[in-house]
């Protein structure tokens, strides 16, 4: 098996992975970094969002051997010591979960979207919500989160 | 998914070395059609050669009266592009509603259309504008390229390397998205450059992408609203599934084509 090397939520590491194994499943089954969920079998639900080279991308869609070099961030590795990255804090504020099963996805494509676009309104989130799914809020309380943690990052 | 095995090409020439030496073989760029697609087992390759990371396919310029295209920037770089926004906005605007963020910051230009589905959007831009698209091989316009559903003229070996769009300032794309997976139920790309107006319409033709000559004519004729709603797409030919039967879909083309018009005469 092909040996990958990666920067993991800052830890550099390297092993053999499967061409096949998809780099959700790689997260999930040999780092045990399980916050990484998967939703769907389909590439649509999001809940598998990670940052590759600082940019949001569906983990379910990509081989674990394609992000060999990468640096890859998941919700593990947001939070700083025990201090919550402001969007967690903001989603967990505002109520912005039910099951909680999209959230980490939600929450990995709200910081990449606050990155790309600081100001934002309703309207923009919503639409930038279209890679994640959630089936219990109605987004509400999720779009609300994301609105509050925009206004926190830029203060 | 089945078990293949993967190589990671550094350039274009090597990519077409495995490319030509394993006929089973497929290339992968951004991957976000074929690996939901072999997740599906839809789609079963011996080997995949990863381009995604190759240089010398990585860039957007600006070269006299053109923007030519890496085809492995995606859809982020390319609606991002300062190049693009300041010279051919309407390219930058298309990119920006392809799929979700996620998708666009893997997907690339070059993969959409040499997959050609039937309901992409690049397609309609390559055709609308008369892009010239560079292979490992050659040069092929737009017209040669797209030939049918997912089909197009690349050879067994051959690989998309950058595409070239020519600046016409005036042109408009119009996009009635699927509401849950963003493709175009009916996309509608109007130029009106010095020589020649195109009008390409993707998402709705049962072969794909395709130049909308009755449009073209209708509007070389006489440049208005008045004229380009006076032309009705003929049902015949336009795609029916479970989103949209053939009567909706040319109707959808017909509004979309009326509004980009619209947008076009109003914005000048």
């Amino acid at each position: 098996m092909p040996l990958v090397e990666m920067e993991i939520n800052g830890k550099k590491m390297s092993s053999n992975v499967e061409e096949r194994q998809l780099l959700v499943h790689f997260l999930r089954d040999d780092l045990n970094l399980t916050g990484t969920h998967v939703g769907c079998d389909t590439s649509q639900c999001g809940a598998c969002v990670i940052h590759i080279d600082g940019h949001a991308v569906k983990s379910c869609s990509m081989l674990a051997i394609q992000a060999n070099n990468a640096s890859i961030t998941t919700i593990e590795g947001l939070a700083n010591e025990n201090q919550l990255h402001p969007v967690q804090e903001a989603f967990k504020e505002n109520h912005g979960l039910q099951c909680g099963f999209c959230t980490p996805g939600m929450i990995m494509a709200a910081v990449d979207l606050i990155k790309r676009k600081p100001v934002l309104n309703e309207k923009i989130v919503r639409e930038e919500l279209e890679g994640n799914l959630c089936r219990c809020t109605g987004y509400q309380n999720i779009v609300k989160s994301i609105l509050a943690a925009a206004e926190k990052v830029q203060a | 998914m089945y078990q293949f095995n993967y190589i990671k090409a550094k350039s274009v020439e090597e990519a077409s070395i495995a490319l030509s030496n394993n006929p089973e073989a497929k290339i992968l760029a951004g991957g976000m059609t074929l690996i939901p697609t072999m997740k599906q087992r839809l789609a079963s390759p011996e080997q995949l050669i990863d381009i995604r990371q190759i240089e010398e396919l990585k860039f957007i310029k600006l070269e006299s009266n053109n923007i030519i295209v890496g085809s492995v920037s995606n859809h982020f770089e390319v609606y991002d592009s300062e190049i693009i926004k300041e010279h051919l906005p309407v390219l930058s605007r298309l990119a920006e509603n392809i799929g979700d963020p996620h998708v666009r910051n893997m997907g690339t230009i070059g993969g959409s259309i040499s997959n050609n589905d039937p309901t992409a959007d690049y397609p309609a831009a390559c055709l609308g504008l008369g892009a010239i698209i560079k292979t490992s091989k050659r040069e092929i316009e737009a017209e040669e390229f797209f030939i049918g559903l997912f089909e197009t003229s690349l050879e067994e070996d051959e690989i998309v390397t950058q595409v070239s769009f020519p600046i016409i300032k005036n042109s408009c794309y119009m996009k009635f998205p699927n509401p849950a997976s963003r493709y175009a139920m009916a996309g509608v790309f109007v130029s009106k450059s010095d020589e020649e107006i195109r009008v390409a319409v993707t998402g709705a033709g049962e072969n794909g992408v395709f130049r909308w000559k009755e449009m073209e004519n209708a509007l070389s004729n006489d440049w208005s609203v008045s004229s380009a709603d006076s032309v009705r797409i003929s049902p015949d030919g336009i795609m029916s599934d479970i989103h949209g039967n053939s009567d909706y879909r040319a109707n959808l083309v017909n509004v979309m084509a009326t509004r980009a018009v619209e947008n076009l005469i109003n914005e000048h």
